[in-house]
């Protein structure tokens, strides 16, 4: 193809206008894809890993007493240092963890359960419908906290009673996402042509629209996850949650609200932790949301 | 009705959705969707109901699978009347009758995959015995749809929108029905894939006997594969005729206008075009008398005040309007 012997000119080569993507392996990929669940993810299995492996990770016993060497600055001995009655702030903090991860996940599971089963039944028995949303409103007018407050103080202090609390606080969000995608799914023509079939309501509930609730639903569920980390700590801090005795991070924070002038490497540490996670797990809901359904973004 | 019955008998089928609105929620008005509709279908014939969109002709197809109760009238299916049937009675009578949607994207559960979609009505009725009793099904009915057999494990979104839409008929002949509803079939396809689909539900009423009521607002489309053609405007038939009466000497205004929007493809063609002014009224306050008078270009006062009923004006031809009584009458001033 030299132009020179042609009357006309063959076309030049053309230039690559589009840069040719890079090879990239499946993980890498992903990471490029997503970066948000990777960090998010990553951050979240560091804080699983912290909690399963704490009494590894040279940790002392969190609840252990040593008035003699209390408020000790953080140094080789004592990383983060040590509280008022002398025990290890790394080592609490690090036990503390294992507080906060299981009232998150257990309330993102136990209000995803709840929410769905009453979103599910407020969507397709449209009798109850308006009776159970008032409800639904009625619980979601009260702030989160308070309403957990409250609840605590009918019960005695456990961990098993913050879940609860944060959960009964927490549900009315799903119940109301789920019964807004079952109101929009069951005009589906798919859910109509299951009817036609003679599929049973159950059925349908079961195959047709509980899979397509589960991408909105997970997303809501690590949203709930961050907040109920954040409300049991702050029901700790003010005394109203996890019994003093455990180390949770709004415990051991509350305990060093005192000193807090002169030692804040007490607060400080927990407070760091608190919130990588609460970051983390939002930042895995966010880059699942983007993945799973852009549209979500408006509608959570 | 003849003695021999119709598979299907429509008659006089109301459906008014209401509107709730206030704080308790209470009917502050109503949509009358569908407002006295009447129709047969003889098994193994193609019945088309055209109109304008919210004309309610989707809503006739909805009323007749049931998948809400209706307001008044009665649908019988071979003599057996199935609006008032209860729900466990009806579950066998949806055997019989079954629907194809216009969205090829929207009508198929995207979390399924082919193989359970085709397998939800067979498993539904009772008509399988073991899996590989199923899978033979399921394959067979692929073959009537002409996809290949090894597609069944497959989800939706692999497939392409005219390949979705043999799914759903694939779906819609599972339990062996007599009557599909065909809910604007072809409407959100290309015009390639339209003539496939039209001539695949052609061949599969040959080879079948099925009886199809086909729901479009294209008449070009309908001219190719109906038997008979039902216009409605505004929740009511206003003309009924078989398929070459209703294109060559059809009664009613609003069809003449219908028929002269068709587009022709001959650019020389001189044809007369009828604009019709202004747009569909609200169903929510229909007009009085006539429905059409709003809008036809030979309205009178007798259509102002008085509801023309559907009436023949030949063989096996009915329409509804006032003009049909005026000797003379159907030969109508600007539009012969």
């Amino acid at each position: 193809m030299s132009a020179t012997t042609h009357r006309y000119a063959a076309a030049p080569d053309l230039p690559a206008i589009l840069p040719v993507p890079k090879e990239r392996g499946r993980i890498a990929g992903f990471i490029y894809r997503h970066p948000t669940i990777f960090v998010g993810g990553l951050l979240v299995g560091l804080m699983i890993f912290i909690a399963i492996f704490a009494p590894y990770l040279g940790t002392k016993d969190p609840t252990a007493l040593a008035p003699a060497r209390r408020t000790r600055e953080p140094s080789e001995l004592y990383w983060f240092g040590t509280d008022m009655l002398g025990r290890d702030v790394y080592s609490r903090v690090l036990y503390g963890s294992r507080v906060s991860l299981m009232v998150g996940f257990s309330v993102a599971f136990c209000a995803s359960i709840l929410g769905t089963f009453i979103g599910l039944i407020a969507g397709f028995v449209r009798q109850i419908d308006a009776v159970v949303m008032r409800v639904m409103d009625g619980l979601m007018s009260i702030p989160p906290i308070l309403l957990a407050i409250a609840l605590m103080a009918l019960t005695r202090a456990s961990v098993q009673n913050v879940i609860i609390a944060i959960s009964i606080a927490e549900f009315p969000r799903v119940s109301r996402l789920v019964r807004g995608v079952v109101l929009s799914l069951r005009e589906q023509p798919y859910v109509e042509a299951a009817i036609a079939s003679g599929t049973k309501v159950p059925v349908i509930i079961w195959k047709h629209i509980l899979p397509n609730t589960l991408a909105p639903l997970m997303v809501q569920a690590t949203f709930i996850c961050a907040s109920a980390m954040i409300t049991e700590a702050t029901l700790s801090f003010i005394g109203a949650g996890t019994p003093p005795i455990i180390p949770s991070w709004g415990n051991i924070m509350a305990e060093g609200r005192a000193l807090w002038q002169v030692k804040p490497y007490i607060v400080f540490f927990p407070a760091i932790f608190l919130s990588i996670t609460v970051l983390a797990v939002n930042l895995l809901g966010d880059g699942l949301r983007d993945a799973l359904d852009p549209r979500l973004a408006k509608r959570l | 009705m003849t003695p021999d019955r119709a598979l299907l008998e429509v008659n006089a089928l109301k459906k008014h959705f209401p509107i709730r609105g206030g704080l308790l929620g209470q009917v502050t008005a109503k949509v009358y969707a569908v407002d006295g509709v009447t129709f047969d279908i003889r098994r193994g014939e193609t019945l088309s109901l055209v109109g304008e969109s919210g004309c309610g002709k989707s809503t006739v197809g909805k009323a007749i699978l049931r998948l809400f109760k209706l307001t008044d009238g009665e649908v019988y299916l071979d003599g057996e009347r199935i609006d008032n049937m209860s729900a466990h009675k009806l579950r066998m009578v949806r055997k019989r009758v079954q629907v194809v949607f216009q969205d090829p994207f929207s009508s198929l559960n995207p979390r399924m995959k082919v193989r359970d979609i085709l397998a939800e009505p067979l498993i539904n009725f009772g008509m399988v015995h073991g899996r590989k009793d199923l899978t033979e099904k399921v394959e067979a009915l692929m073959d009537k749809v002409r996809l290949p057999r090894d597609a069944i494990n497959r989800f939706p979104h692999e497939f392409s929108g005219g390949q979705r839409q043999r799914i759903g008929i694939a779906r819609a002949l599972a339990p062996g029905a007599d009557l599909i509803i065909c809910d604007e079939a072809v409407s959100a396809l290309d015009v390639s894939v339209k003539a496939q689909i039209i001539n695949l539900l052609a061949d599969l009423q040959d080879e079948l006997g099925l009886a199809l009521l086909f729901i479009s607002h294209d008449l070009a489309t309908v001219e190719h594969l109906t038997h008979r053609v039902a216009v409605m405007y505004l929740g009511k038939i206003v003309e009924l005729a078989d398929r070459r009466t209703l294109f060559a000497e059809s009664h009613h205004p609003y069809t003449r206008a219908l028929l002269s929007a068709v587009p022709v493809p001959d650019p020389t063609a001189k044809r007369q075009r009828i604009i019709l002014k202004g747009d569909v009224p609200s169903p929510i306050n229909p007009p009085s008398g006539c429905r059409f008078h709003t809008r036809c270009p030979f309205v009178f006062d007798r259509c102002r005040s008085e509801e023309p009923v559907l009436r023949p004006v030949g063989a096996g031809h009915l329409s509804a309007c006032h003009l049909d009584n005026v000797p003379g009458g159907q030969v109508l001033p600007s539009a012969a």
